[in-house]
C-alpha cells in the first residue's frame, strides 16, 4: 500500500514543483457529472461538488527569462514612484507562461513601462481577448493582453479584471494603437468600456444590437434539428458534461 | 412694404411691368446658398463594399473622396461574422477545430493546428506529438502558405484587371487543392489537425502526387516573375503604393510580409519555432520597400522556400503514429474506407461491439463526452501566411472550451488599411487593400 501511497503524490523522485502561495481564483463550482441535473442519475456521481480554480500566484523563482521580466517591470515601476505591490496583484507561471495580474488602474502606466523600458520593449501587442467568469465575484470580466518583444523574443500575458457591476478598463490604444479594433471588438462581445478609447462602438454586431453576445449569460440560441427522425436538441440545449 | 419691421428677413421682390415679383432669393438665405457653394462639390463619400469584387469579400469600405484622392477612408466589418468563438464553448475540444477550420477559410490548417497547440499545451502534451504528425502538420502548413499566397496573387492581379495572373494563380492553387482533397478528402474544412495529433495517416500515394507536386510548381513559380515582376505595368501600378513603414507596422501590429516588407525579418517560424520548425533548412525573405510590391515579391519568394519546406518534410516521412499514445485523448476510431465510403473503421466497430465492452465505453464516452482539460490558459501562436496567428485558450477543466480567442493576422492588418491609403489615389486603394491579402472568415469570425 506505501507504494501506491507515494505513487499518489507528487512524484517519487523528488521534482517536486514549488508551491504555490494561493489556491488560486476560484471562478465557479460544478456540480453532478455526466450532465444529468435533472434527475434520473443513478450512477451516484450526481452529488459530485467540483470547485474550479484557476492556477495561483506562483513564487519565485519564476524561472525561463521571467524573473529577468520581473525584476525589470518592479524596479521599472518603482523608479516611476509607484510601488510594485500596488499595480501587480499577483504574478502566475503556469504551462510556461507568465501573467501579470494588473490593477487595473494602473494598465496603461505598466503597458507604457512594458513598451518603453529597453530592457522589457514589448512593443508588439496582440489585441486584447476578453473573458467572462460570472462565478467570479467581483472580477467577473477579464481582460487579457499578450505582448510580444521581437527584440528580446518573448511573450507575456497582462490581465485585468473588472466587476459586472462598473465594466470599465482603461483603455491602451495610445500606447498600442494596434487594440483600436481588439478593444472595440471585445466591447462588443463583453460590454467591457475602455476609457479613453477614440471611438468605442460595436464592430462586429450590428450598431443597434442589444446584449453583449460572447457574455456567458448571453444563450446561444439555436433551434433543433431533425436527423433521421430523431430530434437534436439546439447546442446549448444538450447535456453538458462539465 | 419698404420697410421691413418683422424679425423675419424680408423677401426679394422686384417691380417689373408685369407687376410684382417675389421669389425667394435674397435675406439670409444669400449666406446660406453662400456657405454651400463654398464647401467643395467636389467631396464625395464612397461606400465600396461590401458587394465589391475589388474588396476581397464582404469586406466594406467607406472612402471619402476628393476628385480622385482619397481624404478619409475607414472599413466597415462585420458582414460575416458568424460566432464561431461562441459556438466552440457548446462544442468539445475535439469538435472544436470542425469550426476553427472555416474562420480564415484560406489558411484552415493555420487554425487547426494553432487551435490544437492551444489545447495540447493546456493539456500538457506538446512534448508527447509523434514526430510523423509535426511532419505532416508542417507539410499541409506551407502547402497552405502556397495556397494562400497563390490567392492573395491572384486576386491581387484580377483586381488590375490581370486576368492571366489570376488564371495562372488559380491554376496552380488547384493542385494544391488537389493534394488536399487526397489527404483530407476535402478542399476546404478539413477537420484534418486534430489535438493530439492528425485525424488520419496520409493516404497511400501522397510521397508520388507531392513529388509530381513539386515539379510542377517548379515550373509554374517563375512564371509569376515573367509575367509580372518585371513588368513595367504591374510596377507602376504596385512600386510605392500602400506604403507603411516599420514604425507604422509596429505601432499597428501588422504582422507577416506587411511587416517583412519594412525590413524586420520577424517570423514565428525562426523566432519561436513550433512543430520543429527550427530543424528545417529555410529563409525568411525580406525587402525594404514598405509598399506592395515588395510584398508581391516576398509572397514570391516565400512560396520557394516553401516548396524547399515541403522537400524537407517528404524526406523525413518515417512510418509511425499519428495521434499521442495516451488513449484518454486519442480518438478511438481511424477513418477507413469501407463499402458506403470513408468512415468508422469496421474493425474496430467489429471490435467494441463485439469482443470488448470495455472499448465501447470508451469510445462512448469519448466521442460523446470529450476529454477534459485541466484549468488554465495559454496562448499558441503560429505564423500563417498573413502574419501571427494567435489563440488564446481558456479552460475550467471541463470537457468544452470555456473561451477561446482567435488573434486573427487579417483582423489586425486591416486596420493599417487607413494609413495605407489615406493621400492616395482611389485606385491605388485596391491595390493596397490586396497587398494586405485579408480574408474577411478570418477578420470578422
Amino acid at each position: 500500500m506505501s507504494d501506491n501511497d507515494n505513487a499518489n503524490g507528487n512524484g517519487a523522485n523528488g521534482s517536486v514543483p514549488a508551491p504555490r502561495q494561493d489556491a488560486g481564483e476560484v471562478i465557479g463550482v460544478r456540480r453532478g457529472m455526466f450532465g444529468a441535473d435533472k434527475g434520473g442519475d443513478t450512477s451516484g456521481y450526481g452529488g459530485l461538488v467540483r470547485t474550479v480554480r484557476l492556477p495561483g500566484a506562483s513564487n519565485r523563482p519564476y524561472g525561463s527569462y521571467f524573473d529577468e521580466v520581473a525584476d525589470e517591470l518592479e524596479g521599472a515601476l518603482e523608479e516611476q514612484g509607484l510601488p510594485p505591490g500596488d499595480a501587480i496583484e499577483k504574478t502566475v507561471v503556469d504551462r510556461d507562461e507568465m501573467t501579470f495580474h494588473i490593477a487595473r488602474e494602473h494598465l496603461l502606466q505598466v503597458a507604457r513601462t512594458m513598451r518603453d523600458d529597453p530592457a522589457l520593449r514589448f512593443e508588439l501587442c496582440t489585441g486584447v481577448s476578453g473573458v467572462h467568469f460570472p462565478g467570479d465575484k467581483g472580477r467577473e470580466l477579464h481582460a487579457v493582453y499578450h505582448l510580444r518583444s521581437i527584440t528580446h523574443n518573448r511573450v507575456i500575458r497582462l490581465e485585468v479584471s473588472a466587476p459586472d457591476s462598473d465594466p470599465h478598463v482603461p483603455s491602451v490604444v495610445e500606447v498600442y494603437p494596434t487594440n483600436d479594433w481588439h478593444e472595440r471588438e471585445t466591447y462588443d462581445f463583453f460590454g467591457l468600456i475602455f476609457d479613453g478609447h477614440p471611438a468605442l462602438t460595436r464592430i462586429m454586431m450590428p450598431d443597434d444590437w442589444q446584449g453583449f453576445p460572447q457574455r456567458k449569460d448571453y444563450p446561444l440560441g439555436g433551434i433543433p434539428v431533425e436527423y433521421k427522425g430523431a430530434q437534436i436538441p439546439a447546442p446549448d440545449q444538450r447535456r453538458s458534461y462539465s | 412694404m419698404s420697410t421691413p419691421t418683422s424679425a423675419h428677413a424680408p423677401a426679394g421682390i422686384r417691380e417689373t411691368t408685369e407687376g410684382t415679383v417675389y421669389d425667394v432669393t435674397g435675406g439670409d438665405w444669400d449666406e446660406v446658398a453662400a456657405a454651400a457653394a463654398r464647401s467643395d462639390d467636389e467631396r464625395i463619400i464612397v461606400n465600396m463594399g461590401p458587394q465589391h469584387p475589388s474588396t476581397h469579400g464582404v469586406l466594406r469600405l467607406i472612402l471619402e473622396i476628393d476628385g480622385e484622392t482619397v481624404t478619409e477612408a475607414r472599413c466597415g466589418i462585420g458582414y460575416l461574422h458568424t460566432g464561431i468563438e461562441k459556438n466552440l464553448e457548446y462544442r468539445t475540444w475535439t469538435q472544436g477545430t470542425t469550426f476553427v477550420t472555416r474562420m480564415d477559410y484560406l489558411t484552415p490548417f493555420y487554425n487547426e493546428t494553432a487551435y490544437c497547440m492551444a489545447v495540447e499545451k493546456l493539456l500538457g502534451i506538446e512534448d508527447d506529438i509523434p514526430d510523423r504528425a509535426n511532419v505532416i502538420r508542417v507539410l499541409l502548413m506551407e502547402l497552405n502558405r502556397l495556397s494562400s499566397h497563390l490567392v492573395a496573387i491572384a486576386t491581387g492581379g484580377m483586381e488590375l484587371g490581370a486576368t492571366t495572373v489570376m488564371i495562372f494563380g488559380f491554376r496552380d492553387r488547384e493542385h494544391v487543392l488537389d493534394l488536399y482533397e487526397l489527404i483530407t478528402g476535402l478542399r476546404m474544412n478539413h477537420a484534418y489537425i486534430r489535438p493530439g495529433g492528425l485525424s488520419q495517416d496520409l493516404p497511400p500515394g501522397t510521397v508520388d502526387a507531392l513529388r509530381e507536386f513539386l515539379k510542377k510548381m517548379k515550373k509554374n513559380l517563375p512564371e509569376y516573375d515573367a509575367l509580372c515582376t518585371g513588368n513595367p505595368v504591374f510596377k507602376a501600378r504596385l512600386k510605392d503604393i500602400g506604403y507603411l513603414d516599420l514604425a507604422g507596422c509596429m505601432a499597428l501590429g501588422a504582422t507577416g510580409p506587411i511587416l517583412r516588407s519594412a525590413g524586420l525579418p520577424h517570423d514565428l517560424r525562426k523566432a519561436q519555432p513550433y512543430c520543429g520548425y527550427e530543424t528545417y533548412d529555410f529563409e525568411v525573405p525580406t525587402v525594404d520597400t514598405c509598399d506592395s510590391y515588395g510584398r508581391f515579391l516576398l509572397r514570391l519568394e516565400e512560396m520557394r522556400q516553401s516548396l524547399r519546406i515541403i522537400e524537407q518534410c517528404i524526406d523525413r516521412l518515417e512510418p509511425g503514429p499519428v495521434m499521442v499514445g495516451d488513449k484518454k485523448i486519442a480518438w478511438p476510431a481511424q477513418l477507413a474506407l469501407g463499402p458506403d465510403g470513408l468512415g468508422n473503421s469496421l474493425d474496430h466497430i467489429r471490435n467494441i461491439m463485439g469482443t470488448s465492452m470495455e472499448a465501447l465505453i470508451h469510445h462512448f464516452k469519448l466521442v460523446t463526452e470529450g476529454f477534459r482539460v485541466p484549468p488554465g490558459q495559454t496562448y499558441a501562436a503560429v505564423e500563417s501566411p498573413k502574419g501571427e496567428l494567435g489563440v488564446h485558450a481558456v479552460s475550467d477543466g471541463g470537457t468544452r472550451p470555456y473561451r477561446v480567442h482567435f488573434r486573427d493576422p487579417s483582423f489586425t492588418n486591416l486596420e493599417a488599411m487607413a494609413a495605407m491609403c489615406e493621400g492616395g489615389q482611389i485606385a491605388d486603394v485596391i491595390v493596397a487593400v490586396a497587398s494586405i491579402d485579408p480574408v474577411m472568415g478570418g477578420v470578422d469570425r
